[in-house]
Protein backbone atom coordinates (compact mmCIF):
# COMPACT_ATOMS: atom_id res chain seq x y z
CA UNK A 1 0.00 0.00 0.00
CA UNK A 2 1.67 2.85 -1.27
CA UNK A 3 -0.86 5.66 0.37
CA UNK A 4 -0.42 5.92 3.46
CA UNK A 5 -0.91 9.38 5.79
CA UNK A 6 1.62 7.75 8.55
CA UNK A 7 5.78 9.05 7.81
CA UNK A 8 8.01 6.29 8.62
CA UNK A 9 10.41 8.85 10.09
CA UNK A 10 11.07 9.03 13.55
CA UNK A 11 8.66 11.31 15.07
CA UNK A 12 7.73 14.26 17.34
CA UNK A 13 4.73 12.66 19.49
CA UNK A 14 0.92 14.56 18.68
CA UNK A 15 0.14 16.69 21.55
CA UNK A 16 -3.18 17.38 20.23
CA UNK A 17 -6.99 15.49 19.65
CA UNK A 18 -9.59 16.53 17.28
CA UNK A 19 -11.96 19.35 18.59
CA UNK A 20 -9.40 20.84 20.27
CA UNK A 21 -8.96 24.52 20.52
CA UNK A 22 -5.74 25.39 19.68
CA UNK A 23 -3.91 28.84 19.32
CA UNK A 24 -1.38 30.03 16.62
CA UNK A 25 2.11 31.13 17.96
CA UNK A 26 2.29 34.93 17.21
CA UNK A 27 6.09 35.17 15.93
CA UNK A 28 7.93 35.97 13.35
CA UNK A 29 11.02 34.02 13.01
CA UNK A 30 13.01 34.35 9.50
CA UNK A 31 13.20 31.67 7.65
CA UNK A 32 10.84 29.52 5.02
CA UNK A 33 8.13 29.66 7.05
CA UNK A 34 4.46 27.90 6.09
CA UNK A 35 2.02 29.51 8.50
CA UNK A 36 0.61 32.78 6.90
CA UNK A 37 0.72 35.75 8.74
CA UNK A 38 -2.84 36.11 8.90
CA UNK A 39 -3.74 33.53 10.63
CA UNK A 40 -0.90 33.75 13.81
CA UNK A 41 -1.85 34.52 16.96
CA UNK A 42 -5.73 33.51 16.11
CA UNK A 43 -7.62 30.84 17.95
CA UNK A 44 -9.18 27.63 16.07
CA UNK A 45 -10.36 24.28 16.51
CA UNK A 46 -7.90 21.27 15.64
CA UNK A 47 -9.90 19.63 12.50
CA UNK A 48 -7.69 16.52 12.26
CA UNK A 49 -4.26 15.47 12.11
CA UNK A 50 -2.98 14.89 8.91
CA UNK A 51 0.09 13.14 9.28
CA UNK A 52 3.87 13.23 10.55
CA UNK A 53 6.16 15.65 8.35
CA UNK A 54 10.02 16.71 8.28
CA UNK A 55 9.60 20.34 9.30
CA UNK A 56 9.68 22.41 6.23
CA UNK A 57 11.48 25.12 7.86
CA UNK A 58 14.42 22.80 8.24
CA UNK A 59 14.08 21.04 5.21
CA UNK A 60 14.40 24.72 3.24
CA UNK A 61 18.35 24.83 5.16
CA UNK A 62 19.48 21.69 3.63
CA UNK A 63 18.77 19.81 6.99
CA UNK A 64 16.55 16.46 7.62
CA UNK A 65 13.48 18.18 9.07
CA UNK A 66 13.47 15.04 11.85
CA UNK A 67 12.04 14.31 13.77
CA UNK A 68 8.97 15.01 11.85
CA UNK A 69 6.33 17.35 13.41
CA UNK A 70 3.13 16.73 13.46
CA UNK A 71 0.41 18.37 11.08
CA UNK A 72 -2.73 19.57 11.79
CA UNK A 73 -6.06 21.03 9.81
CA UNK A 74 -6.69 24.07 11.89
CA UNK A 75 -10.41 25.43 11.52
CA UNK A 76 -10.88 29.17 12.11
CA UNK A 77 -14.16 31.03 12.01
CA UNK A 78 -13.80 34.19 9.64
CA UNK A 79 -15.71 36.64 11.47
CA UNK A 80 -12.11 36.12 14.52
CA UNK A 81 -10.08 35.91 11.98
CA UNK A 82 -11.22 39.16 10.32
CA UNK A 83 -13.52 40.84 12.50
CA UNK A 84 -14.87 42.93 9.63
CA UNK A 85 -15.85 39.76 7.75
CA UNK A 86 -18.58 40.36 5.40
CA UNK A 87 -20.48 36.66 5.07
CA UNK A 88 -22.15 34.12 7.11
CA UNK A 89 -21.12 33.33 11.17
CA UNK A 90 -20.82 30.22 9.98
CA UNK A 91 -17.94 30.28 7.28
CA UNK A 92 -14.57 29.28 7.95
CA UNK A 93 -10.92 29.37 6.96
CA UNK A 94 -9.10 25.61 7.43
CA UNK A 95 -5.13 25.80 7.36
CA UNK A 96 -2.52 23.11 7.94
CA UNK A 97 -0.48 24.10 10.69
CA UNK A 98 2.63 21.75 11.97
CA UNK A 99 2.01 21.28 16.03
CA UNK A 100 5.54 23.69 16.53
CA UNK A 101 3.12 26.47 15.93
CA UNK A 102 0.87 25.19 17.98
CA UNK A 103 0.04 25.96 21.97
CA UNK A 104 -3.29 25.11 24.12
CA UNK A 105 -5.85 27.63 24.20
CA UNK B 1 10.48 49.47 -37.54
CA UNK B 2 11.31 46.33 -39.76
CA UNK B 3 13.49 44.02 -38.35
CA UNK B 4 12.34 43.86 -35.01
CA UNK B 5 10.58 41.16 -35.01
CA UNK B 6 9.08 39.39 -31.60
CA UNK B 7 12.39 39.94 -29.54
CA UNK B 8 11.94 40.82 -25.89
CA UNK B 9 14.91 40.20 -23.35
CA UNK B 10 14.34 37.96 -20.69
CA UNK B 11 12.80 38.33 -17.57
CA UNK B 12 14.32 37.97 -14.01
CA UNK B 13 12.93 34.72 -13.98
CA UNK B 14 13.66 33.52 -17.25
CA UNK B 15 16.71 34.21 -16.84
CA UNK B 16 17.15 32.10 -13.72
CA UNK B 17 15.13 29.16 -14.87
CA UNK B 18 17.28 29.16 -18.07
CA UNK B 19 20.66 29.62 -15.92
CA UNK B 20 19.82 27.17 -13.69
CA UNK B 21 18.57 24.50 -16.10
CA UNK B 22 21.38 25.20 -18.40
CA UNK B 23 23.67 24.07 -14.97
CA UNK B 24 22.49 21.25 -14.52
CA UNK B 25 22.72 19.71 -18.16
CA UNK B 26 25.88 20.68 -17.67
CA UNK B 27 26.58 19.04 -14.82
CA UNK B 28 25.19 16.30 -15.71
CA UNK B 29 22.61 16.66 -13.00
CA UNK B 30 19.62 15.87 -15.33
CA UNK B 31 19.29 15.79 -19.40
CA UNK B 32 17.74 17.54 -21.99
CA UNK B 33 15.41 14.66 -22.77
CA UNK B 34 14.35 14.36 -19.14
CA UNK B 35 13.56 17.74 -18.89
CA UNK B 36 11.62 17.24 -22.31
CA UNK B 37 10.02 13.92 -20.90
CA UNK B 38 8.80 15.66 -17.39
CA UNK B 39 7.15 19.06 -19.57
CA UNK B 40 5.72 16.35 -21.51
CA UNK B 41 3.84 14.60 -18.87
CA UNK B 42 3.37 17.89 -16.82
CA UNK B 43 1.34 18.67 -19.99
CA UNK B 44 -0.90 15.37 -20.48
CA UNK B 45 -2.41 15.86 -17.03
CA UNK B 46 -5.35 17.30 -17.20
CA UNK B 47 -8.42 18.24 -14.69
CA UNK B 48 -10.04 15.09 -16.63
CA UNK B 49 -8.26 12.56 -14.46
CA UNK B 50 -9.97 14.54 -11.17
CA UNK B 51 -12.82 14.53 -13.07
CA UNK B 52 -13.12 10.70 -13.35
CA UNK B 53 -12.59 10.41 -9.92
CA UNK B 54 -15.65 12.56 -8.86
CA UNK B 55 -17.96 10.81 -11.46
CA UNK B 56 -16.82 7.45 -9.76
CA UNK B 57 -17.58 9.13 -5.92
CA UNK B 58 -21.18 10.37 -7.22
CA UNK B 59 -22.02 6.71 -8.65
CA UNK B 60 -20.72 4.18 -6.30
CA UNK B 61 -20.91 5.23 -2.20
CA UNK B 62 -18.79 2.88 -0.71
CA UNK B 63 -15.85 4.35 -3.34
CA UNK B 64 -17.11 7.79 -1.87
CA UNK B 65 -16.38 6.90 1.33
CA UNK B 66 -13.06 5.63 0.63
CA UNK B 67 -11.98 8.73 -0.91
CA UNK B 68 -13.41 10.82 1.62
CA UNK B 69 -10.97 8.36 4.23
CA UNK B 70 -8.35 8.39 2.33
CA UNK B 71 -8.12 10.53 -0.98
CA UNK B 72 -4.70 9.16 -2.33
CA UNK B 73 -5.44 5.66 -1.85
CA UNK B 74 -8.60 6.05 -3.35
CA UNK B 75 -7.35 7.45 -6.62
CA UNK B 76 -4.50 4.97 -6.68
CA UNK B 77 -7.90 2.27 -6.77
CA UNK B 78 -8.74 3.59 -10.75
CA UNK B 79 -5.31 3.71 -11.84
CA UNK B 80 -4.14 7.33 -10.64
CA UNK B 81 -0.58 7.24 -9.22
CA UNK B 82 0.07 10.42 -7.41
CA UNK B 83 3.90 10.07 -5.88
CA UNK B 84 4.45 11.76 -2.70
CA UNK B 85 0.93 13.57 -2.70
CA UNK B 86 -1.43 13.41 0.00
CA UNK B 87 -4.42 14.23 -0.96
CA UNK B 88 -7.64 15.47 0.96
CA UNK B 89 -11.02 15.64 -0.84
CA UNK B 90 -13.95 18.20 0.62
CA UNK B 91 -17.20 17.03 -0.01
CA UNK B 92 -19.77 20.08 -1.25
CA UNK B 93 -23.14 19.51 0.44
CA UNK B 94 -26.31 21.24 0.69
CA UNK B 95 -25.04 23.37 3.86
CA UNK B 96 -21.20 23.46 3.11
CA UNK B 97 -19.30 24.79 0.02
CA UNK B 98 -15.92 24.26 -0.03
CA UNK B 99 -12.80 26.28 -2.07
CA UNK B 100 -9.24 25.79 -2.48
CA UNK B 101 -6.61 28.41 -2.60
CA UNK B 102 -2.99 28.64 -1.37
CA UNK B 103 -2.22 31.83 0.19
CA UNK B 104 1.36 31.29 0.33
CA UNK B 105 2.63 30.31 -2.98
CA UNK B 106 0.41 28.24 -5.71
CA UNK B 107 -0.09 24.57 -4.35
CA UNK B 108 -2.60 22.59 -6.29
CA UNK B 109 -3.39 18.69 -7.11
CA UNK B 110 -1.81 18.76 -10.47
CA UNK B 111 -1.62 15.40 -10.95
CA UNK B 112 -5.31 15.60 -10.91
CA UNK B 113 -6.06 18.85 -12.33
CA UNK B 114 -3.23 19.71 -14.59
CA UNK B 115 -1.08 22.97 -14.72
CA UNK B 116 -2.77 25.61 -12.74
CA UNK B 117 -5.20 28.49 -14.30
CA UNK B 118 -3.22 31.58 -14.10
CA UNK B 119 -5.38 33.17 -11.69
CA UNK B 120 -4.88 30.57 -9.22
CA UNK B 121 -1.35 31.67 -9.00
CA UNK B 122 -2.61 35.40 -8.91
CA UNK B 123 -1.80 37.67 -5.97
CA UNK B 124 -5.71 38.97 -6.04
CA UNK B 125 -7.01 35.38 -6.04
CA UNK B 126 -4.52 34.12 -2.98
CA UNK B 127 -4.63 37.29 -0.96
CA UNK B 128 -8.79 38.09 -1.25
CA UNK B 129 -10.22 34.39 -1.43
CA UNK B 130 -9.41 33.80 2.31
CA UNK B 131 -10.70 37.75 3.04
CA UNK B 132 -13.48 37.96 1.25
CA UNK B 133 -14.03 34.10 -0.43
CA UNK B 134 -18.20 35.15 -1.19
CA UNK B 135 -17.00 38.42 -3.21
CA UNK B 136 -14.50 36.39 -5.26
CA UNK B 137 -16.60 33.41 -6.05
CA UNK B 138 -19.77 36.10 -6.78
CA UNK B 139 -16.82 37.26 -9.28
CA UNK B 140 -16.43 33.61 -10.89
CA UNK B 141 -20.28 33.70 -11.58
CA UNK B 142 -21.10 31.58 -8.37
CA UNK B 143 -23.35 33.49 -5.56
CA UNK B 144 -23.66 30.96 -2.22
CA UNK B 145 -26.49 31.65 0.00
CA UNK B 146 -25.94 32.65 3.41
CA UNK B 147 -27.35 29.39 4.92
CA UNK B 148 -24.56 27.98 2.96
CA UNK B 149 -21.03 27.63 5.26
CA UNK B 150 -18.41 28.57 3.05
CA UNK B 151 -15.44 26.69 3.66
CA UNK B 152 -12.21 27.90 2.59
CA UNK B 153 -8.99 25.43 2.45
CA UNK B 154 -5.82 27.15 2.42
CA UNK B 155 -2.95 24.54 1.02
CA UNK B 156 -0.04 25.95 3.39
CA UNK B 157 1.69 22.35 3.64
CA UNK B 158 2.07 18.98 2.92
CA UNK B 159 -1.96 18.36 1.88
CA UNK B 160 -3.50 19.05 -1.74
CA UNK B 161 -6.74 19.43 -2.09
CA UNK B 162 -9.69 18.58 -4.50
CA UNK B 163 -13.52 19.63 -3.91
CA UNK B 164 -15.83 16.83 -4.50
CA UNK B 165 -18.44 18.88 -5.81
CA UNK B 166 -22.75 18.03 -5.64
CA UNK B 167 -24.08 16.02 -8.66
CA UNK B 168 -25.98 18.31 -10.71
CA UNK B 169 -29.93 17.43 -10.91
CA UNK B 170 -30.91 16.22 -14.16
CA UNK B 171 -28.15 13.75 -13.97
CA UNK B 172 -29.92 10.81 -13.42
CA UNK B 173 -29.27 7.30 -14.80
CA UNK B 174 -26.30 8.74 -16.73
CA UNK B 175 -23.39 6.92 -16.93
CA UNK B 176 -19.11 7.36 -15.17
CA UNK B 177 -18.07 8.69 -18.35
CA UNK B 178 -20.99 11.23 -19.24
CA UNK B 179 -21.26 12.04 -15.44
CA UNK B 180 -16.93 13.28 -15.77
CA UNK B 181 -18.03 15.39 -18.80
CA UNK B 182 -19.92 18.12 -16.69
CA UNK B 183 -17.04 17.95 -14.12
CA UNK B 184 -15.14 21.36 -14.19
CA UNK B 185 -11.63 22.24 -13.30
CA UNK B 186 -13.47 25.32 -11.64
CA UNK B 187 -15.51 23.09 -9.95
CA UNK B 188 -13.21 20.88 -8.60
CA UNK B 189 -11.21 23.67 -7.43
CA UNK B 190 -14.57 25.11 -5.57
CA UNK B 191 -15.48 28.08 -7.70
CA UNK B 192 -18.18 26.78 -9.56
CA UNK B 193 -20.51 24.28 -9.51
CA UNK B 194 -21.10 21.48 -12.33
CA UNK B 195 -24.46 21.68 -14.02
CA UNK B 196 -26.28 18.77 -16.40
CA UNK B 197 -25.65 21.56 -19.04
CA UNK B 198 -21.72 20.91 -18.66
CA UNK B 199 -19.52 24.01 -18.86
Amino acid sequence: MKAQLATRHPAVAPRFEKGERVRVRKSAPLGHIRTPFYIRGQVGEIERLCGCFPNPEELAQMRSGLPAQPLYRVRFKQKDVWPDYRGADADVVEIEIYQHWLEKA
Amino acid sequence: MSDQGTYRPFSYYQLMETSLRELLVEKGIVTDADINAEVAQMRARSPERGARVVARAWLDAQYKKRLLANGTAACEELGLEIPALHLVVVENTPTVHNAIVCTLCSCYPRVLLGIPPDWYKSRNYRSRMVREPRAVLAEFGLRVPDSVQVRVHDSTADMRYLVLPMRPQGTEGWDEARLASVVTRDSMIGVAVPSAAGG
